[in-house]
């Protein structure tokens, strides 16, 4: 499994930092981006499923 | 308050201050999400209340038709002074691009992750030590007792101001938003907050501390020292956006939990649940409705909003939205799938998320951890505030 953020819809949340810290990084902004090239191990595929799931601006997506 | 005229029908003439409303909006809102989806009134001035997930967002999004320059709910019905004292209002609540963007980058990082975290002491201890002022008591208002007590005295930190002013803080604030429909509490409040930011600023100016306060001052705009006014509206903004929006998040919780003994069990039982319960809470009982301002005549979903209109931002009903949550009424502590916008959604995104979120949990932690088993004293009254900030006013517990 793989993610990306899109950064143009990413706001500043950071719902996924929150429950996902092991795959997002926020800046002092709350702009989020994927840890590494965005590949979830497979111990993480669920927390990545629930960022994606809790993004309000649909800014998280499988690649 | 202004006594207004009971209202018989909410899509053509809904009313945010009419006490049924005020008590109990999901049922009107469920109603009208059915029968009018996007509400109009010409209370107080032509006015839409949008009340869908979809429409509200894109509302949110569409930030060319619709103004932030407005975004009070209730309107100020004072008179305006010649020469503004914050002539750029409550940037960058207040404001568009590109006024908005600069400003909100200012005070993001004061409220990003990191800074959040160094606060959380500060805040667990300040929880626990209001409850060790009643706990002995068997009951207190959680309300205000509790709730009302904590997000002024962490903004205040925040903000480098003397936490013994705490109280007439929380004063200022409640005549500003909470009494926002009557006039002198208002302008007392205004005045009050004002004054004493115009005080602080200028003490800042000539000592310069480590705080909110004195790093808005050092701000340069192209070369040229940032405007006392700026400073003035950000600061105001940081203390009253942060004050009765979270203590009514909490409040409302600690309702939710004192009504409901098997969530209150699981949330003592199970401390992993804590983060997503938090969310769903926020969901639940979203505290804000924020407003916009039509900028050129659009039809919208079919509704014909003139330039000058103003739109009710209903994240709170936007989060109830079956369309979008399952089981939207319901209250589901684990809820996986939660995009809920109870900070807003769009550039306006609420710029204290991560600061509103620390204060809910650890509020919420605390009270769990000292007082596990409580519920709403028997016989005694629930009471809301309403408007822009719903939540619990008084609310009376045993334990």
């Amino acid at each position: 499994m793989k993610i990306r953020v899109d950064p143009d819809k990413c706001q500043g949340h950071a719902r996924c930092y929150g429950l996902a810290p092991e795959l997002f990084e926020v800046d002092d902004y709350g702009l989020s981006t994927v840890v590494g090239d965005g590949s979830v191990p497979p111990e993480l595929e669920d927390r990545a499923r629930l960022a994606i799931a809790n993004c309000p601006e649909f800014a998280i997506e499988e690649i | 308050m202004r006594v207004t005229a009971p209202v018989s029908e909410w899509g053509s003439d809904f009313d945010v201050l009419d006490p049924r409303y005020v008590a109990d909006p999901f049922g009107i809102w469920d109603q009208l999400r059915t029968s009018c989806p996007i509400a109009h009134t010409d209370r107080r001035g032509s006015t839409w209340l949008p009340t869908r997930y979809e429409d509200v967002t894109a509302i949110a999004h569409d930030i060319d038709h619709f103004s932030s320059l407005e975004v009070a709910v209730i309107p100020f019905e004072g008179e305006e002074p010649d020469e503004p004292v914050l002539p750029y209002g409550l940037p960058p609540i207040s404001a568009d691009p590109p006024l908005h963007t600069w400003t909100r980058r200012l005070l993001l990082p004061w409220f990003s992750h990191n800074r959040v975290e160094s606060y959380e002491a500060m805040t667990r201890g300040l929880c626990s030590g209001l409850i060790d002022g009643f706990i002995a008591d068997g009951r207190a208002d959680a309300a205000s007792d509790y709730a009302q007590q904590i997000p002024v005295r962490v903004i205040a930190h925040i903000l480098g101001v003397s936490p013994d002013l705490s109280d007439t803080f929380t004063g200022w604030v409640r005549d500003v938003l909470e009494f926002a429909d009557d006039h002198d509490r208002r302008v007392n409040g205004i005045q009050g907050l004002l004054e004493y930011f115009i005080g602080e600023v200028a003490k800042r100016r000539l000592e310069p501390g480590d705080d909110l306060l004195s790093e808005l001052l050092r701000t340069d705009v192209d070369g040229a020292p940032i405007e006392d006014s700026l400073v003035l509206g950000a600061a105001a903004l940081v203390l009253i956006a942060g004050v009765d929006t979270t203590w009514s998040a909490i409040g409302s919780s600690l309702w939710h939990l004192g009504t409901h003994p098997a969530d209150r069990k699981r949330m003592v039982e199970d401390p992993e649940v804590m983060s997503l319960a938090v969310e769903e809470l926020l969901r639940a009982y979203s505290p804000v409705t924020m407003a916009r301002i039509v900028t050129t005549d659009v039809d919208f979903a079919g509704c014909p909003m003139k330039a000058g209109d103003k739109i009710l931002m209903n994240f709170p009903a936007a989060n109830r939205d079956p369309e979008v949550f399952e089981d939207a009424d319901e209250v589901i502590l684990d809820r996986a799938h939660n995009r809920h916008v109870a900070f807003g959604s769009g550039i306006h995104r609420c710029a204290g998320s991560n600061l509103a979120r620390m204060e809910l949990r650890v509020a919420l932690e605390e009270w769990l951890r000292r007082i596990p088993e409580f519920a709403l004293a028997d016989g005694e009254e629930v009471t809301w505030a309403g408007g822009q900030v719903r939540g619990p006013r008084l609310l009376p517990v045993v334990f």
